[in-house]
């Protein structure tokens, strides 16, 4: 067992009411990893990823980031941990411009070290630079999904996690997208990425877990499991 | 403004006289200025109490039926800060501002918050019961009785040559821009007026960068009391304090965020004004007792014209 382990995930349950929509996932990401959770639409992804934050309620099992049990907390204490969730659709502030959209990325950590940070990600997107006083909600969809990560970025997170990042993004943007990853990652920072797009995920990521109907259905290095036939053939429709 | 006492309209009742001996002065540019300016006034207060309700609205996407019980509440305090501490009204509002503010905080997240287990539509409902139960221990405690408080000032006027304009309401007007140069201050550059305008349109993104989105409902509900505390300081020298006295001040609050477009500030703003004027202007035209009119007809034609009100966002 490593002893740099960052997010560790024990047995949870959650769901809606009477739904239950996790049924016992076992999960671990290790410090500057790269991990991929794939699974198509509708089997629990966004469902986990709010668990995690604490937006839903666990209903059995545990998580622990940093050492910290978190299964109970609150989304404003997790988000003071380091641990952002860069959500689908991005949910961005549409009514605020792109600057007060990533001031408030820093609003709960990192706030003293804003004015640097505000440097560090339009030195990322500089795209962002160039739109900083326009409200956040006419920006185009690659721009928006540039936003969300920046506003990510601003709380220095230790973990991030990006869910559905290329959902609606041109093939070009894509490909900028994952480059993206690969550097922020390189940078320092532990990502759990979150996707329907399989191959690019498998690229990037160094372990992948394959999620079917609220449990793993298989999980290891990436490289394994982009060639495991089965996988491809049933679950991957490749 | 709802018919107040019969000498709260010292200045006015100058122009009914002229009115009475002959009806070509009505139309003299001097009596049409002089109602413009004190529709202006009266629609100061009207803004403030407005200001408060679209606030809410705009944020927790609620109406506030409790907002006409507070004001009544806020009535009564500054009137016994009056009648027990002789604290005078605008005194004693740097003292309720920040007492209802936390009264408005305190209520939100402790009891509407709580009371609507998670389902924002629920808090419309809570702040109904509570406006039954403020207005009702008002009456139980307080008795229907209409009090009023003289101070030596209410009805001094500044002659401005071709009209008189009552002090109190200018000090209305005053206050009406102080409050929303701060809101509109602390909305736009501060950490929790970003936030405030994030929960807005974005709760679950709000949550996400970890605003805590309890804290933001009941910071907007404290600050639209804190609003109405200021209107009530300004309504009490000239006006009369029973267990309802709020609910025709908000009633006409209610066609003004309305008006301006649910959850705008300036609607807000400039529909006190528009309809402190309009009320002034059917007033003079219609007969006192009439003025209020002016303000259902033209709500209703800003309504048939433009649905979303003067400011409002599309739908």
């Amino acid at each position: 067992m490593r002893d740099d382990v960052l997010l560790s995930i024990c047995g949870l349950h959650a769901g809606y009411g009477e739904t239950e929509v996790l049924r016992g996932i076992d999960l671990v990401i290790h410090e500057g990893e790269i991990v991929a959770v794939l699974g198509s639409n509708g089997v629990g992804k966004s469902t986990l990823n709010r668990t995690i934050s604490g937006i839903v309620r666990a209903s059995a099992g545990t998580i622990r980031f940093a050492g910290i049990a978190i299964e109970r907390e609150r989304p404003r204490d997790i988000v003071a941990l380091g641990l952002i969730h860069v959500p689908e659709g991005r949910r961005i502030f549409p009514n605020l411009t792109v600057l007060e959209n990533l001031d408030l990325g820093s609003y709960r950590r990192a706030s003293s070290r804003r004015a640097l940070n505000r440097e560090r990600v339009f030195s990322i997107f500089p795209r962002l630079y160039e739109r900083r006083s326009q409200l956040a909600g006419t920006l185009s969809g690659g721009e928006q999904q540039m936003l969300a990560i920046g506003r990510g970025l601003m709380a220095e997170p230790r973990l991030i996690i990006l869910d559905e990042p290329s959902l609606g993004l041109s093939p070009l943007l894509v490909e900028e997208l994952f480059a993206l990853i690969r550097r922020l990652n390189a940078g320092g920072v532990s990502i759990m990425l979150v996707e329907q797009n399989v191959v690019q995920s498998l690229e990037v990521a160094h372990r992948a877990y394959i999620l079917a109907e609220g449990r793993f259905l298989m999980s290891g290095t990436a490289g394994d499991i982009a060639s495991d036939p089965e996988l491809k053939r049933t679950y991957l429709g490749l | 403004m709802p018919r107040g006492r019969a000498g709260a309209r010292a200045p006015r009742s100058r122009l009914g006289l002229s009115r009475c001996r002959s009806s070509e002065i009505v139309l003299s540019p001097a009596i049409l200025l002089s109602a413009l300016l004190n529709g202006l006034l009266t629609g100061a207060v009207y803004a403030l109490i407005a200001l408060g309700l679209t606030l809410i609205y705009g944020v927790l996407h609620i109406i506030n039926f409790a907002h006409g019980a507070l004001l009544t509440a806020a009535m009564f305090a500054a009137y016994f800060a009056f009648k027990t501490f002789h604290l005078d009204p605008y005194v004693a509002v740097f003292l309720l501002t920040p007492a209802f503010f936390v009264l408005g905080y305190a209520l939100q997240r402790f009891v509407i918050g709580p009371a609507s287990h998670g389902d924002d539509r629920n808090m419309l409902l809570v702040t109904l019961g509570l406006a039954v139960i403020i207005e009702n221990a008002l009456l139980f405690e307080f008795r229907a009785d209409t009090r009023t408080i003289e101070l030596p000032y209410a009805f001094a006027t500044i002659n401005l040559g071709f009209t008189f304009l009552a002090v109190p309401r200018i000090l209305g007007l005053v206050a009406a821009f102080v409050v929303a140069a701060v809101l509109w201050l602390m909305i736009n550059l501060s950490d929790i007026g970003r936030a405030i305008r994030a929960v807005a349109k974005e709760k679950l993104g709000a949550q996400l960068v970890g605003v805590d989105v309890a804290h933001v409902y009941a910071v907007t509900f404290g600050l639209g009391t804190a609003c109405i505390a200021v209107a009530a300081c300004l309504l009490v020298p000239t006006y009369y304090v029973n267990p309802t006295a709020g609910n025709a001040f908000v009633l006409v609050a209610f066609t003004i965020v309305v008006l301006g477009g649910m959850g705008s500030i300036p609607g807000a703003l400039i529909g006190g004004f528009v309809t402190g004027v309009v009320e002034s202007l059917s007033g003079l035209f219609l007969g006192e007792s009439l003025g209020q009119i002016g303000i259902f007809l033209t709500f209703i034609f800003v309504l048939l014209v433009r649905p979303r009100g003067l400011f409002g966002a599309g739908a």
